[in-house]
């Protein structure tokens, strides 16, 4: 059984991920990603930065911070028939928050209100047909970064302003989304294929209530009807490793927010009482066909 | 166990590695705050982390 785990760099994430291995008798082959150099009319034979060919991994766990560097890494593997967690796929589909949400739609899992326009006079249309606040978000990115809050025209018309004057052509996607009045939390869940492992809230007196924005954690109930929808968003997204980010709404349902594919999860397990690093690699190991 | 110790290249601080320390693990100077990372094990080298890029996250 041959494992590596293809990182940025080791985060406390990655450090228990290589723990749970080993405890498992595992020692995986940890590879940076700033060491690839991929031959792309190769194929598995090709030598990776550890010394081993490609083909000789079972699974290739894909850990990157950086998420262009990890999704097209998880492209190459897949083509030459390497397994990956997650699927290039799916990794595909949850980097972009305008792709998500269309698998989400497609597949009937409840979710905020969502258009994309592509300039700043039909994003402001965009905009009011949602309705005051709405959100503005880069469809790429993550930790809250970018996020907007536009609570009238006057801050739309700024926001958008500045977004085409200062970004890169990726700011000129104007998503939009609805403002969910959610109670000062939201909900992360771990999904390990379509199973549900463990859930956090994660409460803030701010509107973006990501831990890495300094939203605190504690113990999310993983419900029927909590287990239900993310059972069925994981399946949207093609299924993996997953931390869903869900809402709830004042009528009492829950929407999903978006779908993380390389999940942080180092102020999880204490509140949750699940050791996620543990569930993770049961999970990579027994994907592989290994009894773990 | 040995206790592994470098400097911090930003402010010369000796940093002490934690316990089963990876090579390129991210770690804090306690003197500075700067995000540091491990480059290498043996000899114990410290370089400063590298920037927060756009596409970073999870």
């Amino acid at each position: 059984m041959r494992v590596a785990m293809l990182v940025t760099h080791i985060r406390p994430e990655e450090k228990l991920l290589v723990s749970a291995f080993e405890a498992q008798g595992i020692t995986p082959d940890v590879i940076l990603d700033r060491d690839l150099n991929f031959d792309l009319l190769g194929d598995a034979d090709q030598i990776a930065p550890s010394g081993r060919a490609w083909r000789e991994y079972d699974v290739v766990l894909e850990r990157c911070v950086s998420t262009s560097r990890g999704t097209y890494a998880l492209g190459v593997l897949n083509s030459w028939g390497v397994r990956t967690i997650n699927s290039f796929a799916t990794a595909r589909i949850c980097e972009d928050k305008l792709l998500t949400t269309l698998a989400l739609a497609r597949a009937g899992v409840p979710q905020p209100q969502a258009r994309v326009a592509f300039t700043p006079e039909s994003a402001l249309q965009a905009v009011e047909m949602l309705g005051y606040p709405a959100v503005l978000k880069p469809v790429t990115g993550s930790w809250g970064r970018l996020l907007a809050r536009v609570a009238d025209r006057d801050t739309a018309e700024t926001i958008l302003e500045h977004r085409q004057t200062l970004g890169d052509y990726h700011q000129h996607i104007y998503y939009a989304q609805e403002y969910v009045q959610k109670p000062q939390r939201d909900i992360r869940a771990f999904v390990l294929g379509e199973r549900t492992l463990c859930a956090i809230y994660r409460t803030s007196p701010h509107w973006i209530t990501n831990t890495a924005r300094g939203g605190q954690a504690s113990n999310c109930p993983v419900t029927p009807e909590l287990a239900d929808i993310c059972a069925r968003a994981a399946a949207a997204v093609g299924g993996g490793v997953l931390a869903l980010d869900l809402f709830e709404t004042p009528d009492g349902g829950l929407v999903v927010n978006e779908i993380n594919h390389t999940m942080e999860f180092r102020n999880s397990s204490a509140p949750t009482g699940v050791n996620i690093a543990e569930a993770v690699v049961r999970f990579a190991l027994e994907g592989a066909g290994v009894q773990a | 166990m040995i206790t592994l110790t470098a400097q911090c290249p930003e402010c010369d601080a000796d940093v002490r590695l934690p316990d089963g320390v990876m090579q390129n693990e991210l770690i804090s100077c306690p003197e500075c705050g700067v995000e540091l990372e491990v480059i290498s094990l043996a000899p114990v080298e410290l370089a400063l982390a590298p920037d927060v890029e756009e596409d970073w996250g999870e």
